[in-house]
């Protein structure tokens, strides 16, 4: 089933890996759902945020500042700064996602960590396009089921008793691998890393992830 | 919650992915330019691995997700099918957190 072409497995069933990742996201999407309803926003309001905003770091901390008393203001400051890495994925993304322009414009709605870091996995044209949509389609479903479901029944499972907060960052090892496998890919990721986790305690959250960005100078000197 | 923060949030959100995607995405850039694009991913995502792993709320937090991480790795990096990485992330994850060994 799988075959191994340039260290990058090629051919394995993408549907398998989009359904549980958009279930886990979607796990996700319920203790969104509840926490939003919880901190005074109507059913509506929060399945217009997830259908609208779709970039879940940046709804999450949208909720959880107006919930520990915050002002609009600085709520939208915190979640600008989460949202502001989509551009970066969608400038890498244009790349690969040639196509007419309605059809850009409903892509970079689902331009996020998930299906740019699943696409970017990929290295023939047509599975990165492949990848991109179908996680990008199957996070977006899943997200908003998920935001339904929390904010009509209240009370989620808490993602953190199952272990899906560990399923995420392991998703993204695995998305990670194949751009470990030259060396500028290895040092880039290296210095990125590096960055975020040093940058933690003295930045706010969501900054720390776009100052990785500074691994990517390393593209700079010709090969 | 109100209907301003989240019409505001929608725009700027939608804002800056259309600004990568659409606006900026269109044009040819110089050599350079595509170079590092290149390496975005394996930048940001190696960057989210760190941040998901190790912090919640911006402080660096160690608990049970270091130990289901770090076996998930070992399956990806060992190119195990992506399902299998993230299902043993979320049982290990589960299964120390249980114990009470890490929170």
């Amino acid at each position: 089933m799988n075959s191994v072409d340039g260290g990058v497995v090629e051919r394995d069933s993408l549907t398998a890996p989009c359904v549980v990742l958009g279930a886990a996201v979607g796990v996700f999407g319920v203790a969104f759902g509840v926490g939003a309803v919880s901190a005074g926003a109507t059913v509506t309001m929060t399945c217009v945020m997830s259908l609208l905003v779709f970039t879940g770091a940046s709804q999450f901390s949208a909720v959880s500042v107006i919930a520990g008393g915050g002002t609009v203001v600085s709520a939208l400051a915190g979640a600008s700064l989460l949202a502001a890495r989509n551009a970066v994925y969608g400038l890498t993304m244009s790349r690969r996602l040639q196509g007419s322009l309605p059809l850009r414009l409903i892509a970079a709605q689902l331009t996020i960590d998930e299906s740019t870091a699943m696409a970017t996995a990929r290295s023939d044209e047509a599975s990165v396009r492949r990848a991109f949509w179908l996680t990008g389609l199957s996070v977006y479903v899943f997200w908003n089921l998920g935001t339904l479901a929390g904010a009509l029944i209240g009370t989620a499972i808490d993602p953190a008793t199952v272990g899906l907060d560990a399923a995420f960052p392991a998703g993204f090892a695995a998305m990670v691998m194949p751009h470990l496998a030259h060396r500028s890919g290895r040092r880039a990721g290296l210095i990125g890393a590096a960055v975020c986790l040093v940058s933690i305690p003295f930045l706010p959250v969501g900054l720390p992830i776009l100052c990785a960005a500074v691994g990517i100078l390393v593209g700079v000197p010709k090969p | 919650m109100t209907w301003t923060l989240v019409l505001a949030l929608s725009a700027i959100a939608y804002g800056f992915k259309v600004f990568g995607l659409v606006i900026i995405g269109g044009r040819s850039l110089p050599a350079v330019v595509e170079r590092c694009l290149a390496l975005v991913p394996a930048a940001l995502i190696s960057a989210l691995v760190v941040n998901d792993t190790f912090s919640s709320a911006g402080e660096i937090i160690i608990d049970a997700r270091v130990a289901g991480v770090a076996v998930a790795s070992v399956a990806a990096w060992r190119r195990a099918p992506f399902v299998v990485v993230i299902v043993s992330a979320a049982v290990v994850t589960a299964v120390i957190r249980s114990t009470g060994i890490l929170a």
